[in-house]
């Protein structure tokens, strides 16, 4: 691991100071906090980041769940992921978060891990953990080797000639299915960023995964208030039963009046460079019966544009049945 | 390459199985590493040092965590306890009699860890069922496949 100066940050301000020498927020920052440090230092000891500074953040009062000011969820950036998961409001009104944080990594992991950790965590792309490899997303310019190379956990939606690496974070895929927002506390002040749009597209910059800039500080993320009567659950399939990462996984809730769907929503992961969803594809449920031809369709709107590899083709006929079995669940 | 940082120390005060330790240290250190080359305590296991295989496995401030992934300065007067922190005296810890008397282990490797997690999974929300036992377990890995026996002495525990 390279060495690092190592600071704790007596308050956001100062940790946004700190932070605004970073260069950048995203690839190659000079300057990185600390949550749980599940996924940084392991980057750093694989020599995939390397902060000349490292910034404490865990004693900054950010680690609050509760009521956000509209009767939502709000949930501080170092409240740690198993608190979130079994915190009774999220088990009482947003299930399907629960689920999905309990079904990633180990109990262990989840003690650390922190919402903001949690949603910035990196790729699990082999070449891109490797620095012995080409990978435009690490060493910009350099190539994909993923593309044509081993790519079955990669991603089939959002991905570009420059990279197809997926994003491995289940908790995000609730999150986005609950039109989540992203606080962000920076040089210029305070903002507040949709979780779809937090998230960039790798496009010829795959380098930029997000919108954060150098300072930028998550200080917390808010849920709207669960729609009433809603039901919801996050299925995550994967080639062990635990401990795994996702091959492809869905979040999913929906409203019933009468036999028929009032409102219905998803998100999916595995299969996206950025946790997936598709609002037009939603938008046909709204009024039918439950029907698998009808989730079917759903699907096949959500996973349209799809541009599988040789090894990950499989991913697209998974994600209609994840999809399909989980609407089915939640609307029966 | 030179380091232009190596040269860097950080103050710290752990608190190990109730004894405290004040110590300088490199920045880079985790926890893990700590224990085991400056404490001496390696009863706590590396396996794969990237939070993969729950080797690691400690309890800090009462919870279970990866100590391969935790830098030792962020745990300032943090309160750490490990495998030689749970016998009192010559009184094994309930789960690790029970690992004994269930022969849950094969080579004893993954074992402290195996035994840290599943002491923490007392405290845990967790069902009844072998079924839950196993996911929550699932963060320590054992190469022996020692599985069935490590499930067989955390049941007995939690049942008693
Ligand atoms: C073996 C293993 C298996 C795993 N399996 C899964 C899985 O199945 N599913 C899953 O979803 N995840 C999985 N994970 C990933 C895990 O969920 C993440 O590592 C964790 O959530 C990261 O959170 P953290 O607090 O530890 O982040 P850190 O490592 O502390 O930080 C990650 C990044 O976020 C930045 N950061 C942190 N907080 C803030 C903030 N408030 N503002 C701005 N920047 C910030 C840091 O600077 C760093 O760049 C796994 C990890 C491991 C090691
Ligand atoms: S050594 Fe820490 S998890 Fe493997
Ligand atoms: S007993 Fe050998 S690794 Fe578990």
């Amino acid at each position: 691991m390279q060495g690092f100066a190592f600071q704790r940050a007596a308050d956001a301000a100062a940790a946004i100071a700190l932070g605004a020498g970073a260069g950048t927020a995203q690839q190659g920052a000079r300057v990185r906090f600390l949550a749980g440090g599940t996924t940084l230092i392991d980057l750093m000891k694989l020599g995939v980041e390397t902060p000349e500074t490292v910034v404490d953040i865990n004693h900054l009062g950010l680690d609050g769940i509760g009521r956000a000011a509209d009767g939502g969820l709000a949930i501080g950036a170092t409240a740690r992921n198993s608190d979130l998961a079994h915190h009774p409001i999220v088990l009482a009104e947003y299930p399907a978060l629960s689920q999905a944080i309990l079904a990633g990594a180990s109990t262990q992991l989840r003690n650390a891990a922190t919402t903001a950790g949690n949603l910035l965590q990196r790729t699990r792309c082999m070449y891109f953990r490797d620095p012995a490899s080409a990978c435009n997303k690490r060493a910009p310019g350099s190539g994909c080797p993923a593309i044509g190379g081993a790519h079955r956990m990669l991603a089939i939606l959002g991905t570009s000639e420059h990279c197809i690496a997926s994003n491995p974070s289940d908790m995000a895929v609730a999150m986005l299915m609950h039109d989540a927002v992203v606080h962000v506390q920076g040089v210029g002040g305070a903002r507040q960023v949709p979780l779809d749009d937090f998230f960039l597209l790798p496009g010829d910059r795959p380098e930029r995964e997000n919108v954060l800039e150098p300072g930028d500080l998550i200080t917390e993320v808010t849920l709207p208030p669960a729609e009433p009567g809603a039901r919801s659950c996050y299925l995550k399939l994967r080639d062990r039963v635990s401990y795994e990462f996702a091959l492809v996984s869905a979040a999913v809730s929906a409203t019933m009046a009468e036999g028929r769907i009032v409102t219905a929503r998803f998100a999916l992961g595995g299969v996206g460079t950025k946790p997936w969803r598709i609002p037009a594809a939603e938008a046909i449920l709204a009024g039918q019966a439950p029907d698998a031809a009808l989730f079917r369709r759903a699907a096949d709107l959500a996973l349209a544009g799809a541009r599988p590899q040789r090894q990950n083709g499989f991913k697209l006929e998974l994600a209609r049945r994840c999809l399909v079995h989980a609407l089915t669940q939640v609307t029966a | 390459m030179p380091d232009p940082h190596s040269e860097v120390q950080a103050a710290v005060t752990l608190r190990v199985n109730g004894a405290e330790h004040t110590l300088s240290i490199d920045p880079r250190t985790t926890l893990l590493d700590l224990l085991r080359e400056t404490l001496h305590l390696t009863g706590t296991k590396k396996g794969c040092d990237h939070g993969q295989c729950g080797a690691c496995t400690i309890h800090v401030n009462g919870r279970r965590v990866n100590a391969c992934l935790a830098l030792a300065v962020a745990h300032d007067r943090d309160e750490i306890r490990t495998i030689e922190g749970l016998a009192e005296g010559d009184r094994l810890h309930p789960m690790q009699a029970a690992f004994l008397q269930k022969d849950a282990y094969q080579c004893g490797y993954c074992t402290a860890g195996q035994i840290m997690s599943a002491v923490a999974l007392l405290d845990e929300p967790c069902g009844p069922e072998d079924a839950d036992v196993r996911e929550l377990m699932s963060g320590n890995i054992c190469r022996c496949g020692a599985y069935a026996n490590i499930v067989a002495a955390i049941q007995q525990v939690r049942g008693s």
